[in-house]
C-alpha cells in the first residue's frame, strides 16, 4: 500500500463520560507534587513517569517508547466533591430551568417535545445550525415563580411542570457558576442528582445529544490530567526546574481535593466542608479558564496570570490560529531585501549563505549521478554542494568530513535522496507581509549572488509593496517536484502582472525606470552609432545585422515594411528608435501620454503616443506606456502576447531605461524648486488679495450679513466658504509657481542641450509618473497651504483659539492653520506647529487604518473562503449551497479580462478593420 | 436600439445554427455588441466577425474550474482597504451634507450594520413633476423635518403669568408651504394649555404655577425648549432636506425613510434610493438589497480612486444575501454559521464553540478550507480539488 495517502473523513465532537475518564487514565493522581528531591518524580504525583516522558533518554512506562515518540498518556484526578465545569455553567443553569424540580422531565408538553425534536433532527440532518430552535426551547421551557406559593393557594398552571403539576420555583445563575432555586444555593452534587434525572429523549430537546453526552456529564467527577508532554517542565540555565502553568494550577486543585477528602473524612463541620469545596470549585474553574468573567484570575507567584486550558486555544497567539491554521515551516529563509535591475522580474537573488543552509531534494538517477557526486564532492560548505543525504533504506547522512563522503560516494545509487544546495534556476516562494493578496507571494527562479541580502527586479516592488527601507522578505524551498510544478505553472511573477483585482498590470515600471524612458525617448534625443549599439549591447537585445553599408534594425518579413528601420552607418539613431526595438512587430497603438496633462508640452507631439507596426512614431515613455497600475504597452503585451512576452519587455525595458538615464544622467536638488522673484512676488500678491477676501467673509459673518446655506449653520457656512477660498489660494499660488516649473524647453527659442542639461529634473520626475507629484513641488515652492485635523481647519488647542498668539475667537487664516510659507522659504513657528498637528493626525490614521482594514480583510477572507467554481461553472460553498449560478453574471475571470470586460469591443473591430483592410489590398 | 438587439440574436442564432459555435453571451454582452453595432457602424459581415471574435475572447476569459473565486475576491476588496483614508465624514458631491466614506463606510458595508452612521436618501420625481420646482419645493418641505422654531417671527417666556408666548411668521411658514390648521392641530396635541389667537400662541406650563415656585422658572424654559422643538411637518427618521436642481430637480436627505417615500405622489420609483441597506432589503426585497451592497460598496471604492472589479463585490453581495436575509461578515453573520465547528473555533469564540460541539455531537466533514488546513491535508480548491487515479488495466 506504498503511496496510500490516508483521508481523515471527519471529526466527531463529544464529552467524555467519568467512566471514559477513568478507562483512559493510566495512573490517578494524588500526590499535589511533581518531584522528589534527588529529582526523581513521585509515584502518583503529576509528573508520574507513566503519563509519558519528555527526556529522550528516557522509556515510558506506559507505552514503552522513548522520549519524542510516545505521545503522552492521561491521568486523572478523583474530585471529593462534584465541580461544575465553567464552560458549561449557562447551559446548566438553562437545563435546569427547563426542567421540572420534581420529576425531572423537560417543561413542555409532549407535543413540543416531538415537535422540536423533530426540528432539532432535521437542522441536524441538514448541517445546519442548531442555535435558534435551542434558544427557543428554552424560551418556551423556561416556566418561572418569583416565589413558592402557600399551600392552599391557587398557581397559575402555567408555571407548573405539565408532566407531574408540580410548581416551578425560578433558577437563576450567578456567574459564573452559582446556580440558585429561589433563595437556596444548590450545590454541584444537587445539580448533578437533578441533571442524571433528565432522560435521554428530554435531554435531546434540551440540546444534550444522548449519543455523545449526559447532562451529569457536565458536572465534573473526575477530572483528566493532560500528559507532560503538554505540560513539560522547563529546566532553566541555573539548574532550577520551572513547572508549566497547567502543572502548578493541577497542583492547587490537588492540594485542595487532598484537603477537602481529609476534612470530610474527619467529619470536619458543614461551613468549613463547604469552603473548601467552593475553593476546589475556583481552581477547577480557573484550571479550564482564568479568563472567565466573574473569577478573579489566578496568577502566578510574580503576579503574572495563569496561562491555562482556554488561553492556549483562543485568540491570535492560541493553538488554533498560531498553530494550526499556521505553522512553522523548515527550507525558509528570510533578509533583508535590496535591489537590483539586472536581474529579471521573475528571479530572486539569494546570498550564497541562504543556499548553502536551504536545501532541494533530489533522487538520484542513472542521468544525474555524476552531478550529485559533484555535489557531494563539495559538501556543504561550498557551494553548489550537498548537506544531507537519505539512503534507499530511509536513513538520513550528514554530508561532512572526507570520511562520510568517500562512503556516500562508495554507496551512492540510484534512489537515493540527495538534499543540495539551492542553486541557480530553482524555483522557489517569494513572500512579503502582510500577505494582502496573491501577488504577495510569488515563485521567483533563485539567482545566487554574493552578499546578504535578497535582490529583487524594482519591477515586482508595487505587487509586495516592498521597498528597500529596511523591508525583509520570507524564502520558502519547494520540496517536492508536485509543488515545483504547481508553483510554475501558477505562481511565477510573469503569471501575476495582471491583477485578479481589476484586470490590469500591477506589475510594472517604477520610478527611474519610468523617467528614464523619458529621458531616453523624448524628442530630440540622438546617439551616435557607437552609443546606440553600446546600448543595444547593454540592454542584452538582438545586436542589429549589418547589411550593405545599412544597420537593420527591424526586418520581419512576416510585416509590412512599414515595420523595417533601417540606419545608414554613421547615422544619428533616435532614442524613440531604440525603444522600438522592444515592441512587437506588430503593436498598433495610440493614447495620450502622462505628460498630455501638462499645460505645455513642446513638442507637442510627445504628449500623443502613437505606435505602428511595432515603432514608437511619435510620444515619449512615461507612466502610461508600462507604469504599474497604468502601463498601457505593457497592458497590450501581456494580453495579447501573453506573460512570457511582458516578463520580456519589463526586463529588456529595465535595461534600456537604465541606459537611458545613464546617457542623460538625473539629478535633483532644491535649485530645481527655484522660481524667479517675480513669481514670488505674485504669489505674495495673490495669497494677500485671497487673505483679503477671507477677512471679508469674518467680517460679513461678524457683522451678520452672511448667508447661510440651505441646511447648513452659519458657522458651519463660514467655515466651508474660508475653506473654499484658501483652497482656491494654495491652487493659485501652486499653479503661478508650475508655470516656472517646466520640463525644460517649451517652445523652439528656449535653448539647452538635449543630451546633457535638462532644466529640471524634478519636474520631469513629477510629470512623467516616476515619483512625486506636483503639488509636492508647488508646496516646495510656492506655499504649503491649509493644514487639516478631522477634515476641517484647525480648532482644538486653547479655549477659543488655537494659541496663545492669537485673539479668542479670531477666524483669520493664519490662526486656523493657514501656511502661507512654502517649505522652501521655512515655516515660522506657529505654522510649523500646525503642520506638525496635520501631520500627526496623519500618523494615527495610518495605524488605526491598517489594524481595521485588516480584521475586515480577515473576516472577509473567512468568510468566502470555501467558495469554489466547480465544473458546471457553478459557485458554491463546502456544503454545496449555490452562491452564484455563474461567476460574476458572465463567468469571465477579471485577472484574464481587459478590464473587466471580456474582451475590448473597440479594439476587437479595429483589428478587424485592419485585417480585411489588409486583405482588400 | 431594440431591432438591433434582436438583429444581433438573430445572427448569433444563425451562426450558432450554421458552424455549431454555440455561443450563449449573458444579456449585457448583446446590449454591448448592439452599442457598437451603432457607434461603429458596422457591416453585416463585420458583426458576424466582432461576433466570433467576441466568443473567441470570452471562451479564453472564462473563470477555470476550482478556482478560488471567494478567497480572491476577499483579497480584492480587502487589499485596497489600506490604501484609503480614514476620514469619516466627507462630501459626497452634494457640499451640505456629510456621508461616511471611506474604510469606515466599507466595514459598514459588510458588517451589514442596521444602523448606519449617515443614512441619506436621493429622491427623483416622476417625468412630470421633475422640472416643476413648485411640487418639488412642497414635498421636500413635507419630507423634512421643521420645528416651531423655523417659523417663529418672535418668541418670548412671560414669567409674570408663566406663560410661553410664540407669534408665527406667516411668510416663513408659505415660504416652507406648511399648512397652517396642521400647525395648530399639531400644537394643540402635543401641549394641554393653548390658545391659539391668529399668529400668536400663547402656551402656559401644565403645572399649577404657584404649587412650587422653587422650580417653576426652570418648567418654564424646559416648555420653552418642548415649543420651539416640536415638530410640525417630516417624514419620521428624516432630518434635513436639501434641494438641488442638476438636470433636474432631486431631493437629498439627511436620515431615511425609503417605504414612506415611495408611498408619496410623483417620486420617480426606480431611480429614488437610500443607502441603508437594510431598509432597502425589507422595502424593496433581497434582489434589491443585493444590488444596494454592490453599489454602494463600488460607488465607496471608486470614490477613493480605487479600482475593483464588479465580480468581487458581486460575489461578497451574493453571499451576503443568498439566505434571503441580509446577513454580516463576521461571527456574527456568515463565518458564526459555518457548519463545521473547527472552521468557527479557528475564527473567533474558540471555546465557545468547541464547548457546544461537544455536547450537541457535532461532527466536522472537513469539507472546508481551514479545516484541512488544521489536520494537514490538501485542501479542497484549486489544484486541491481534483486527484488522479491510475488505471492499472492500461498498463
Amino acid at each position: 500500500m506504498k503511496g496510500f495517502i490516508k483521508k481523515i473523513e471527519q471529526i466527531n465532537f463529544g464529552l467524555m463520560s467519568p467512566e471514559d475518564i477513568r478507562a483512559m487514565s493510566v495512573v490517578t493522581v494524588e500526590t499535589p507534587d511533581t518531584y522528589e528531591d534527588d529529582g526523581f518524580p513521585i509515584e502518583k504525583g503529576l509528573m508520574d513517569p507513566r503519563l509519558g516522558v519528555i527526556d529522550p533518554s528516557l522509556v515510558c512506562r506506559t507505552c514503552g517508547f522513548r522520549g519524542g515518540d510516545c505521545q503522552g498518556h492521561f491521568g486523572s484526578i478523583e474530585l471529593a466533591r462534584p465541580v461544575i465545569h465553567i464552560g458549561f455553567g449557562d447551559v446548566i443553569h438553562k437545563i435546569l430551568r427547563s426542567t421540572c424540580n420534581e420529576c425531572g422531565r423537560v417543561l413542555l408538553s409532549q407535543d413540543q417535545i416531538d415537535d422540536f425534536t423533530q426540528q432539532i433532527r432535521e437542522a441536524m440532518d441538514n448541517k445546519e445550525s442548531l442555535n435558534a430552535i435551542l434558544k427557543e426551547v428554552y424560551r418556551v421551557a423556561k416556566r418561572e415563580l418569583k416565589t413558592l406559593p402557600e399551600d392552599d393557594e391557587e398557581i397559575d398552571p402555567k408555571h407548573c411542570c405539565p408532566h407531574c403539576g408540580a410548581p416551578q420555583e425560578a433558577i437563576s445563575l450567578d456567574k459564573p457558576v452559582t446556580i440558585r432555586q429561589g433563595d437556596y444555593k444548590l450545590t454541584a452534587s444537587e445539580v448533578r442528582e437533578r441533571l442524571e434525572r433528565i432522560s435521554d429523549e428530554d435531554s435531546f430537546v434540551l440540546g444534550v445529544n444522548p449519543e455523545v453526552a449526559r447532562p451529569e456529564w457536565l458536572v465534573l467527577t473526575v477530572l483528566p490530567v493532560p500528559p507532560v508532554t503538554v505540560r513539560p517542565s522547563i529546566t532553566l540555565d541555573t539548574g532550577e526546574r520551572s513547572e508549566d502553568d497547567l502543572t502548578h494550577k493541577l497542583v492547587d486543585i490537588l492540594r485542595i481535593n487532598q484537603r477537602l477528602l481529609e476534612n470530610m473524612e474527619a467529619g470536619a463541620p458543614q461551613l468549613i466542608v463547604e469552603d473548601l469545596w467552593e475553593l476546589l470549585q475556583y481552581h477547577v474553574t480557573t484550571y479550564f479558564d482564568n479568563e472567565a468573567s466573574g473569577v478573579p484570575p489566578a496568577r502566578h507567584r510574580s503576579g503574572r496570570p495563569l496561562k491555562t486550558l482556554t488561553q492556549r486555544l483562543k485568540g491570535k497567539e492560541g493553538r488554533f490560529r498560531s498553530n494550526l491554521s499556521g505553522k512553522r515551516v523548515n527550507f525558509s529563509a528570510r533578509t533583508v531585501i535590496s535591489p537590483d535591475p539586472n536581474i529579471s522580474i521573475n528571479e530572486v537573488g539569494v546570498p550564497e549563505m541562504i543556499a548553502k543552509e536551504v536545501t532541494v531534494p533530489v533522487y538520484v538517477n542513472e542521468w544525474n549521478i555524476e552531478e550529485m557526486k559533484q555535489y557531494i564532492k563539495n559538501g556543504p560548505e561550498q557551494h553548489p554542494g550537498a548537506n544531507y543525504v537519505i539512503r534507499t533504506d530511509g536513513r538520513k547522512i550528514r554530508v561532512r568530513g572526507d570520511e562520510t563522503k568517500e562512503l556516500i560516494l562508495e554507496q551512492l545509487e540510484p534512489g537515493f535522496i540527495i538534499e543540495r544546495h539551492l542553486k541557480d534556476g530553482d524555483m522557489v516562494l517569494f513572500n512579503r507581509q502582510p500577505s494582502l493578496h496573491r501577488m504577495s507571494m510569488m515563485a521567483h527562479e533563485v539567482r545566487v549572488l554574493p552578499y546578504k541580502t535578497f535582490r529583487l527586479n524594482l519591477c515586482v516592488c508595487p505587487p509586495y509593496n516592498a521597498d528597500f527601507d529596511g523591508d525583509e522578505m520570507n524564502m520558502h524551498v519547494f520540496q517536492t517536484d508536485e509543488s515545483r510544478a504547481e508553483a510554475k505553472s501558477l505562481m511565477r511573477v510573469q503569471e501575476h502582472i495582471l491583477s485578479p483585482r481589476f484586470g490590469g498590470p500591477i506589475i510594472g515600471a517604477i520610478h527611474d525606470h519610468i523617467s528614464g524612458a523619458y529621458l531616453l525617448t523624448r524628442d530630440g534625443v540622438e546617439f551616435t552609432e557607437e552609443q546606440a549599439l553600446q546600448i543595444i549591447r547593454k540592454s542584452h537585445l538582438k545586436l542589429p545585422e549589418l547589411k550593405a553599408g545599412q544597420w537593420v534594425l527591424k526586418q520581419d518579413p512576416d510585416f509590412d515594411e512599414d515595420s523595417y528601420i533601417f540606419k545608414e552607418k554613421g547615422e544619428m539613431w533616435t532614442g524613440k528608435e531604440l525603444f522600438s526595438l522592444l515592441l512587437p512587430n506588430d503593436l498598433n497603438l495610440s493614447y495620450s501620454a502622462e505628460i498630455s496633462k501638462c499645460p505645455v508640452v513642446y513638442p507637442e507631439e510627445d504628449a500623443t503616443v502613437v505606435i505602428k507596426n511595432g515603432i514608437l512614431v511619435q510620444g515619449v515613455i512615461d507612466e502610461s506606456a508600462y507604469g504599474s497600475f497604468s502601463g498601457k504597452i505593457l497592458d497590450k503585451i501581456v494580453k495579447e502576447y501573453g506573460p512570457g512576452r511582458a516578463k520580456e519587455f519589463l526586463d529588456r525595458s529595465t535595461d534600456l531605461a537604465i541606459c537611458g538615464i545613464m546617457k542623460t544622467g538625473i539629478t535633483t536638488s532644491l535649485n530645481d524648486e527655484e522660481i524667479p522673484e517675480e513669481a514670488q512676488d505674485r504669489i505674495n500678491e495673490h495669497l494677500d488679495k485671497k487673505m483679503a477676501e477671507v477677512d471679508k467673509l469674518v467680517e460679513s459673518y461678524e457683522e451678520g450679513y452672511l448667508q447661510a446655506l440651505p441646511g447648513r449653520s452659519l458657522e458651519e457656512t463660514l467655515e466651508m466658504k474660508i475653506m473654499q477660498v484658501l483652497g482656491e489660494a494654495r491652487d493659485m499660488s501652486g499653479s503661478i509657481a508650475e508655470n516656472y516649473l517646466t520640463m525644460g524647453k517649451q517652445y523652439p527659442e528656449d535653448s539647452y542641450d538635449h543630451v546633457m542639461a535638462v532644466e529640471n529634473h524634478s519636474v520631469v520626475m513629477a510629470r512623467t509618473g516616476a515619483r512625486a507629484s506636483m503639488l509636492n513641488l508647488t508646496q516646495i515652492t510656492a506655499c504649503v497651504g491649509q493644514q487639516a485635523v478631522r477634515g476641517g481647519r484647525i480648532e482644538r488647542g486653547y479655549l477659543n483659539r488655537t494659541l496663545p498668539h492669537f485673539k479668542k475667537g479670531e477666524l483669520g487664516a493664519k490662526a486656523k492653520g493657514f501656511v502661507h510659507s512654502s517649505y522652501k522659504s521655512g515655516l515660522d513657528p506657529i505654522e510649523f506647529f500646525f503642520h506638525a498637528m496635520g501631520g500627526r493626525e496623519g500618523l494615527v490614521d495610518t495605524a488605526i487604518r491598517t489594524a481595521q482594514s485588516g480584521y475586515m480583510q480577515r473576516r472577509l477572507v473567512n468568510a468566502l473562503q470555501d467558495l469554489q467554481v466547480k465544473s458546471s461553472g457553478l459557485v458554491t460553498d463546502n456544503q454545496g449551497n449555490v452562491i452564484q449560478t455563474m461567476f460574476g453574471e458572465d463567468g469571465v475571470d477579471p485577472a484574464k479580462s481587459d478590464f473587466g470586460k471580456a474582451a475590448n469591443l473597440d479594439k476587437l473591430i479595429s483589428e478587424i478593420r485592419m485585417e480585411s483592410g489588409m486583405e482588400g489590398k | 436600439m431594440e431591432d438591433i438587439i434582436i438583429k444581433v440574436k438573430d445572427t448569433i442564432a444563425q451562426l450558432n445554427e450554421e458552424e455549431k459555435l454555440d455561443i450563449d453571451f449573458p444579456d449585457s454582452y448583446i446590449e454591448d455588441l448592439a452599442k457598437a453595432y451603432i457607434k461603429n457602424d458596422l457591416t453585416d459581415d463585420e458583426l458576424t466577425e466582432l461576433i466570433r471574435k467576441l466568443k473567441q475572447a470570452y471562451d479564453r476569459a472564462h473563470v477555470e474550474a476550482g478556482e478560488a473565486v471567494g478567497t480572491v475576491a476577499a483579497q480584492s476588496v480587502g487589499e485596497p482597504g489600506t490604501q484609503m483614508t480614514m476620514r469619516t465624514f466627507h462630501y459626497a458631491g452634494v457640499t451640505e451634507l456629510n456621508v461616511t466614506l471611506g474604510l469606515p463606510r466599507l466595514i459598514e458595508i459588510v458588517d451589514a450594520r442596521k444602523e448606519i452612521a449617515t443614512p441619506t436618501m436621493d429622491i427623483y420625481f416622476d417625468e412630470e413633476r421633475r422640472n416643476d420646482e413648485e411640487f418639488v419645493r412642497t414635498l421636500a418641505n413635507q419630507i423634512g423635518k421643521s420645528t416651531i422654531n423655523d417659523i417663529l417671527s418672535d418668541f418670548n417666556l412671560n414669567y409674570g403669568t408663566m406663560e410661553v408666548e410664540a407669534v408665527l411668521d406667516n411668510k416663513k411658514i408659505e415660504e416652507k408651504r406648511l399648512d397652517r390648521e396642521k400647525i395648530n392641530a399639531a400644537i394643540e396635541k402635543a401641549f394641554k394649555k393653548v390658545d391659539i389667537n391668529g399668529d400668536e400662541i400663547v402656551i402656559s406650563s401644565s403645572k399649577d404655577s404657584k404649587s412650587d415656585s422653587k422650580f417653576v422658572i426652570r418648567e418654564l424654559r424646559l416648555l420653552a425648549d418642548k415649543v420651539r422643538d416640536l415638530q410640525i411637518s417630516g417624514i419620521k427618521g428624516i432630518g434635513k432636506v436639501i434641494i438641488r436642481r442638476d438636470d433636474e430637480w432631486i431631493i437629498h436627505t439627511e436620515g431615511s425613510n425609503l417605504k414612506e417615500i415611495l408611498d408619496m405622489e410623483g417620486i420617480d420609483h426606480v431611480r429614488t434610493t437610500t443607502n441603508n441597506i437594510h431598509e432597502i432589503g425589507e422595502v424593496l426585497g433581497i434582489e434589491a438589497a443585493r444590488q444596494s451592497i454592490i453599489n454602494e460598496a463600488q460607488n465607496t471604492l471608486s470614490e477613493q480612486g480605487l479600482s475593483v472589479d464588479v465580480r468581487h463585490i458581486m460575489l461578497v453581495a451574493d453571499i451576503m444575501t443568498s439566505e434571503g436575509v441580509v446577513k454580516s461578515i463576521g461571527r456574527h453573520g456568515i463565518s458564526g454559521e459555518k457548519s463545521s465547528v473547527l472552521a468557527r473555533a479557528a475564527f473567533e469564540e474558540t471555546g465557545k464553540h468547541l464547548l457546544r460541539a461537544s455536547i450537541r455531537g457535532e461532527v466536522d466533514d472537513l469539507t472546508g478550507i481551514i479545516e484541512n488546513i488544521i489536520i494537514g491535508q490538501p485542501i479542497p480548491l484549486g489544484t486541491g480539488s481534483v486527484g488522479v487515479k491510475m488505471d492499472y488495466k492500461n498498463e
